[in-house]
């Protein structure tokens, strides 16, 4: 089997205080068949076989459901490929010899870690604040005693799918988180379950999402295009909505 | 709990605000267009016109135009002011800039108009400022006798002001007429992303009408910037 050379560069940076660059790395033996996280295992080994510090990335799933494999790849978050996350990349879309450049999410609201990883709990914060319900706990009611329309519970698993990966923030030219907040907000608010704490959840996530330092949403739609769960800004609009019915 | 200052304080009020007064400058611009559209039919050397009678009626509504004009100059100024808030908000949470930065194209909207709000934004407002400057308070304003005529308004001998003298003057000027032309382009630009981007911040939009409000705004922008650039170019040449 043939295998490629890639050309990294990859962001490296000690911790929030100081400053990171640009590093090439040139990695030989690339198959195609890894994905890109496997890809920077490959080079990892490589690094710790010279002795020297491997790249730090956050990962977990690898198949696209934790949200923690934050890289920008050549200036897009998660990559060039529609609707996945960047462990659902594989090489096979790139040449030998190809560059690629890989920096962090940016962003005031998500901290710089170490190369590769960002501080993402800001979204907890936003979350703790009125991303949840108020329910008795104890035996679980049927399915069907709380009735849903179709068209709303369709919308709200489509809100609902957010991963929490933090693309939106770091794809916004104004790193704004109102696709991540949005998908929350309109996710209860369609459904049953969100109307006790509706107008309160609004309020008090957007505030949050003000103290944590994200930008404001200029309508570019860019989180749109690079959310991996591919969440429609129309959540965006229904936050909007919710929050001028919450505060008139 | 809720004032009209909360809204300011946080991203959503502000961008709910700014899509309001965008909507209400639009509608500002499309009856200033209106208005100049009788520019297309009047005869300059005569100052008995239509555009003069409009004129004279808008000035004659008296404190009904000075709290009308204290209104729009009070959206303008919001809709300016939170451009620009919004504007350093955004270089304060990305201090870092990336070193490789691409769209991923399919469902954004980030584009040269969309790009350019803050810069085009800030060309529309110095332009204003010396638009106003140069046509409402330029020759004529105080009763000079040179702008003004006296006609007959519903019976009654009346001075009133020669505006379109002003006008057909203004654009003999190529200088004027290019700059002109110029600010309105970038006016087209900034309508085409701002009007849809105003009903998206009012939360009149959903998954299946995005496209087609997008693509309508787009036009009545378009058309909006050309409605006003074509004037002048027509007075150059014609008048
Ligand atoms: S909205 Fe999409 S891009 Fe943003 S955090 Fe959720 S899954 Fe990630
Ligand atoms: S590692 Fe879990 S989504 Fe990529």
């Amino acid at each position: 089997m043939s295998t490629m050379t890639i050309n990294l560069k990859v962001w490296r940076q000690k911790n929030a205080s100081t400053p990171g660059k640009l590093v090439d790395y040139r990695v030989e033996g690339v198959s195609e068949h890894m994905s890109f996280l496997e890809m920077f295992d490959h080079l990892n080994e490589q690094l710790m076989k010279k002795g020297e510090e491997p790249v730090e990335f956050d990962h977990d799933c690898r198949e696209g459901i934790c949200g923690s494999c934050n890289m920008v790849i050549d200036g897009q978050a998660h990559g060039p490929q529609k609707g996945t996350a960047a462990c659902q990349l594989h090489m096979r879309h790139y040449k030998n010899e190809d560059t690629i450049t890989v920096e962090p999410w940016r962003a005031t609201a998500f901290p710089m870690i170490r190369d590769l990883v960002v501080d993402r709990s800001a979204f907890d914060r936003i979350q703790a604040a009125g991303g949840y319900i108020s329910v008795n706990t104890g035996a679980a009611p049927d399915a069907h005693a709380v009735p849903v329309s179709k068209e709303d519970s369709d919308i709200a698993f489509d809100y609902a799918a957010c991963i929490g990966c933090g693309a939106c923030v770091a794809a916004c030219p104004n790193a704004s988180a109102s696709l991540f907040t949005g998908a929350k907000v309109a996710q209860f608010a369609r459904l049953p379950q969100g109307q006790v704490e509706r107008e309160r959840r609004v309020v008090r996530m957007v505030e949050q999402m003000e103290k944590e330092g994200f930008g404001d949403c200029s309508n570019y739609a860019e989180c749109e295009a690079v959310c991996p769960m591919e969440i429609s800004i129309q959540s965006i609009a229904e936050m909007r909505r919710e929050y001028m019915k919450a505060i008139t | 709990m809720y004032s009209l200052l909360t809204a300011f304080q946080n991203s959503v009020g502000r961008k709910i605000l700014t899509g309001v007064t965008g909507i209400a400058l639009t509608g500002f611009l499309i009856v200033h267009l209106a208005g100049n559209l009788t520019l297309f039919t009047i005869d300059y050397s005569n100052a008995d016109n239509a555009f003069n009678r409009y004129a004279h009626f808008l000035h004659e509504l008296g404190l009904l135009l000075i709290v009308a004009e204290i209104g729009l100059l009070a959206i303008f100024l919001i809709h300016a002011y939170l451009g620009i808030a919004i504007y350093l908000r955004k270089r304060k949470s990305r201090p870092e800039a990336y070193k490789q930065f691409k769209t991923r194209g399919g469902a954004s909207k980030q584009g040269f108009s969309s790009r350019t709000m803050i810069v085009t934004g800030i060309l529309l407002l110095l332009f204003t400022v010396s638009h106003v400057n140069h046509f409402k308070f330029g020759p004529g304003w105080s009763g000079e006798a040179e702008y003004t005529q006296v006609v007959n308004v519903g019976g009654e001998e009346t001075q009133i002001r020669d505006l379109s003298k002003l006008v057909g003057e203004t654009f003999q000027d190529p200088i004027y007429v290019i700059v002109y032309v110029a600010i309105m382009i970038l006016l087209g630009f900034h309508l085409r992303h701002g009007i849809w981007s105003a009903l998206q911040s009012l939360g009149a939009m959903n998954k299946k009408l995005t496209p087609v409000i997008y693509a309508i705004a787009g036009i009545l922008g378009i058309l909006i910037a050309i409605g006003f650039l074509l004037l002048p170019i027509l007075i150059y040449f014609t008048v």
